[in-house]
């Protein structure tokens, strides 16, 4: 299959009066058109940040650099910041963690969502405002004509990211990139908007880049999974792949302290992962989980890790074999 | 919503009230209104006779009563220099003061908002820095001197405008100029601190990922956010520039309501005195409560249904 | 890699998108030199600060020997030698450095007296609105409720008089003078003072600690001292700066218009008055005593300014 998006050496540096902060460290993975990938990782491991690199939208002061960010074959590294913004909201949308505050306060939702199309595309206001209603009930809103004239402020959070995701529908996007869109929302809505917007790829047949730390979510809806470490990707591949067979030691114990349906056997003691995320400031010598790993030992902390590949979905980056992992894993839960 | 109108007009006829008793007081203190009236040599029993032709013999408060109720019926006395009644005095003054302080708002708006946006696009660059310098450097100067300085570069050296009198539009540019610097470094700063905080706001980044042109961005997304508050403020710089009024229509010689007032509080003219003051007063709660109005008719947050 | 270097990454990070930092403790505290050299540090580098001092340093020496430095009696009129331009004009002399006005009286004379009636106006009317201003904020921060709705009123009410036209009336019914404009000045501009320190005082009052002094029976007034006072200190002092610049070119207005500070007295403000109708052939006349009120006023400024940021570095934008 062809590779909608693929990202080569990814990296992101942002200066401070401490030094040079590498949130983001070479990061590679590809996404085939119409499937789901999850980057998963803890806060600050540099998820965001890889997404927001991807549509060029990081805070000034970061400096973005890679080998290329193929989007159907254009690199959108060399972009022009023209040719980038007739991208942006037409064949990419993004969906951003905030809804509360994402959407501008002082236009109604009819309004933000007409402007993007109309932007686009070459389409009569009112054409943009019957694809906005037919999207608003697409999401689940009710009374979407009544919705259109109203403000941000009149919605609550479930139905503001409702309209975020129906306003980067506006122009079939080829990708959405989801960042976090659940967090801020409450428990009991998060798993029904995750749901929407795994249901509306399908059905759109859109590539979704889904950023998440809900490992619940990842196992319902995505095709393959990044897993994401300190700036790095630390393991990659399909869903099943990753949730059966974890190769890192990081995957593994983010599997142990999430109960995942279906997965997680009753009785099972929930793990936790000790130790802090090292600081990104200046370069980390060897492997940078090493300090919160059970399995470390002194090659981990001279050599520099690589990604190493399996196969064409597979990768990991880790000194261990996958059959050492594998025994070494198996040996301490047999201690526990 | 409603109820919290109903609260601030309340408040602010409450404020009017306070204010026309501090007007009428200045005007008791002045000294004996009926001596003044009849002039310095009359006899003890003219002074009576003006004092009970005038109602100075009341007690105070009647006193208070009388005036304010003719001054709701827009008779404000007459005036102890001019052979005019006060009301009509100021009807006369008005429109050159509220052409000068409109022209004054105009001209800081105009300086000071587009130069706020820039500063703010660009922090730190040497635009930011000399936006900054003129604002901090306007703050420290005496309005009446920069008012005489514009007259010598603009009007004696250059003689490209009038610098006295009131009679075209042109005779209210530097004065116009004079009065609207003042404000400029308030607006500029709160255009600079509103577009900064909005610039960095989710929603500006959800404009970008939308692909819209960056003027879309900035003028209609970013902007429109920004200028709510400064908006308020230029309607409250506006009742501040009647206010200031007095020194910059002094300088350059208009006969507006700050001219006339400053005339009569050196004439004695006292019933003209509080009259303006009280006008300015008003306007200035007018002006106040009109801001906050607009504020709620940008931000539809404000909007409460 | 040693965990204690976890903070500074977290601390930058803390303006961007995502990436919170929840869980990583501070070590802020650690690796700093001690407060004081700290804070020398921050008032040394602040340029604008440090100029803005020197003029001010230099403005307050002028004024305190004044008798010392002025070459001649800022009263004494000599007609002979009426409107004498400045030295570096082809008719000036040395014994004139800036000229004389236009009843003779040494121009230079003039300004460093001049520089004495803004300063004592500026600090004097400073302090009666400071005090009332202060007083007046703290009681309504503190006891909320109705105290709070009264000040709160009169508050508006002083928003709603516009300052010069009441103080050029006051001024009028008693009597132009040092002492009415001070007093008039003091009594007119306590605002700014009564809303900082009602807002600071109200969240003072709101911290645990304050109630936890005041549920273990600490009195009143003992609170307000000793844990207020201090907290506010550093608003309390830039606030002051600019209500002596606000008074000072409030007082060049009044005796501009005529009403402030009487003849002769040496006023920037009267001085410029005085000069106006000689401005198209001796324009130092205006040029130099308006100059003075700008760049006393500027310094006072910039000092408030750089106040500011030394005091509360993290508020800067």
């Amino acid at each position: 299959m062809s590779a909608l998006l693929e990202v080569k050496n990814l990296s992101v540096d942002i200066p401070l009066a401490a030094g040079m902060l590498h949130p983001v460290q070479k990061v590679n993975f590809h996404v085939d058109k119409g499937e789901t990938l999850c980057i998963v990782g803890e806060s600050g491991c540099g998820k965001s940040l890889t997404s927001l690199a991807l549509m060029n939208l990081l805070p000034k002061k970061a400096i973005r650099a890679g080998d290329g960010i193929l989007f159907d074959g254009d690199d959108l590294l060399k972009a022009s910041h023209r040719e980038m913004a007739s991208l942006r909201g037409n064949r990419m949308g993004m969906i951003f963690q905030e809804p509360m505050t994402s959407l501008n306060p002082s236009f109604t939702i009819g309004n933000q969502m007409e402007e993007i199309m109309l932007q686009h595309r070459k389409v009569s206001r009112q054409e943009a405002r019957d694809r906005a209603v037919y999207l608003l009930e697409k999401v689940g809103i009710t009374g979407a004509h009544r919705r259109l004239g109203q403000y941000p402020h009149q919605l609550s959070g479930g139905l503001r990211q409702r309209v975020m995701i129906a306003m980067t529908l506006m122009c079939g996007p080829d990708l959405i990139i989801a960042d976090e869109p659940t967090t801020a929302l409450d428990v009991t809505i998060q798993a029904q908007i995750l749901l929407l917007l795994a249901e509306l790829q399908r059905e759109f047949d859109m590539a979704l880049i889904l950023i998440t730390h809900d490992l619940g979510i990842v196992a319902r809806v995505a095709d393959r999974v990044a897993v994401m470490y300190a700036g790095q990707v630390v393991e990659q591949g399909t869903v099943e792949q990753v949730f059966e067979q974890p190769l890192h030691p990081y995957t593994r114990g983010l599997l142990t302290c999430i109960p995942i349906p279906g997965k997680t056997k009753r009785g099972t003691h929930l793990g936790s992962i000790p130790g802090m995320v090292p600081s990104m400031i200046g370069g980390i010598q060897g492997c940078h989980f090493r300090d919160r790993c059970p399995h470390a030992f002194s090659d981990c902390l001279s050599n520099s890790v690589e990604l190493r590949s399996i196969d064409e979905q597979r990768a990991y980056r880790c000194l261990l074999s996958p059959e050492e992992s594998a025994r070494q894993a198996a040996a301490m839960e047999a201690a526990q | 919503m409603l109820n919290f109108m109903t609260k601030r007009l309340f408040v602010a006829a409450l404020v009017a009230f306070t204010v026309s008793v501090i007007a009428f007081s200045l005007l008791r203190l002045s000294g004996d209104l009926a001596t003044m009236i009849a002039g310095e040599d009359a006899s003890a029993q003219d002074i009576e006779i003006i004092r009970e032709q005038y109602g100075l013999n009341k007690p105070y408060h009647l006193q208070y009563l009388d005036w304010l109720g003719d001054g709701v019926q827009g008779d404000l006395g007459e005036s102890m220099f001019y052979p005019e009644e006060v009301t009509a005095l100021i009807k006369d003054r008005l429109p050159n003061t509220l052409t000068l302080a409109g022209l004054g708002v105009l001209f800081a708006m105009g300086l000071a908002i587009p130069m706020g946006v820039i500063a703010a696009l660009r922090p730190d660059s040497w635009v930011d820095r000399t936006a900054l310098t003129i604002a901090v450097l306007g703050q420290a100067l005496p309005g009446f001197w920069f008012a005489l300085m514009l007259m010598f570069v603009f009007g004696l050296f250059l003689r490209w405008l009038p610098i006295s009198g009131n009679e075209t539009l042109a005779h209210f540019i530097l004065p116009a100029i004079s009065l609207g610097y003042y404000s400029t470094p308030a607006v500029m700063r709160l255009t600079r601190t509103g577009m900064l905080e909005v610039l960095n706001s989710d929603y500006i980044r959800t404009a970008h990922a939308k692909g819209l042109p960056t003027f879309v961005i900035l003028f209609k997304h970013a902007l429109r956010n920004a200028i709510i508050p400064v908006v308020a403020l230029s309607s409250v710089q506006f009742g501040n520039m009647l206010g200031g009024s007095v020194v910059t229509e002094t300088v350059f010689q208009i006969q507006g309501i700050g001219h006339l007032a400053w005339e009569s509080i050196s004439r004695n003219d006292f019933p003209v005195v509080q009259a303006v003051l009280l006008l300015v007063a008003c306007f200035y709660i007018v002006l106040v409560l009109l801001g906050d109005l607009l504020n709620a008719w940008l931000d539809p947050r404000l909007r409460v249904t | 890699m040693p965990p204690s270097d976890t903070k500074v990454a977290g601390k930058g990070l803390g303006s961007l998108p995502d990436d919170d930092d929840r869980g990583v403790p501070s070590v802020e505290s650690v690796m700093q030199p001690d407060a004081f050299t700290m804070f020398s540090r921050r008032v040394i580098g602040h340029r604008s600060f440090m100029v803005a001092a020197i003029i001010m340093i230099t403005l307050i020496i002028v004024a305190l020997f004044a008798p010392v430095l002025a070459p001649h009696d800022p009263l004494g009129q000599d007609l002979d030698r009426r409107l004498m331009p400045p030295v570096w004009n082809e008719a000036g002399s040395w014994t004139h450095p800036l000229g004389t006005d236009m009843m003779g009286r040494d121009y230079l004379s003039r300004l460093i007296y001049g520089a004495r009636v803004s300063l004592i106006i500026g600090f004097s009317a400073m302090m009666i609105s400071g005090v009332l201003g202060t007083v007046m904020g703290v009681c309504a921060g503190y006891f909320g409720g109705k105290v709070d709705m009264v000040i709160t009123f009169l508050l508006t009410t002083r928003l709603t008089l516009p300052v010069i036209m009441v103080a050029l009336a006051l001024v009028a019914v008693v009597g132009g003078s040092l002492n009415t404009v001070i007093l008039v000045l003091g009594f007119l501009l306590w605002d700014r003072f009564t809303v900082v320190m009602r807002s600071a005082t109200m969240q003072i009052r709101n911290l645990d600690y304050i109630r936890a002094a005041n549920a273990i029976g600490c009195s009143t007034r003992r609170i307000i001292f000793s844990e207020i006072m201090p907290n506010v200190l550093g608003s309390l002092l830039v606030i002051a700066t600019f209500e002596i610049a606000h008074s000072i070119l409030l007082e060049a207005a009044l005796s501009f218009l005529g009403l402030g500070v009487q003849p002769p007295t040496p006023s920037w403000g009267l001085m410029v008055s005085e000069g106006k109708d000689y401005m198209l052939f001796d324009p130092y006349l205006v040029m130099l005593p308006g100059f003075a009120i700008f760049l006393l006023v500027l310094a006072i400024n910039l000092l408030g300014d750089g106040a500011r940021d030394i005091l509360a570095p993290e508020n800067r934008n």
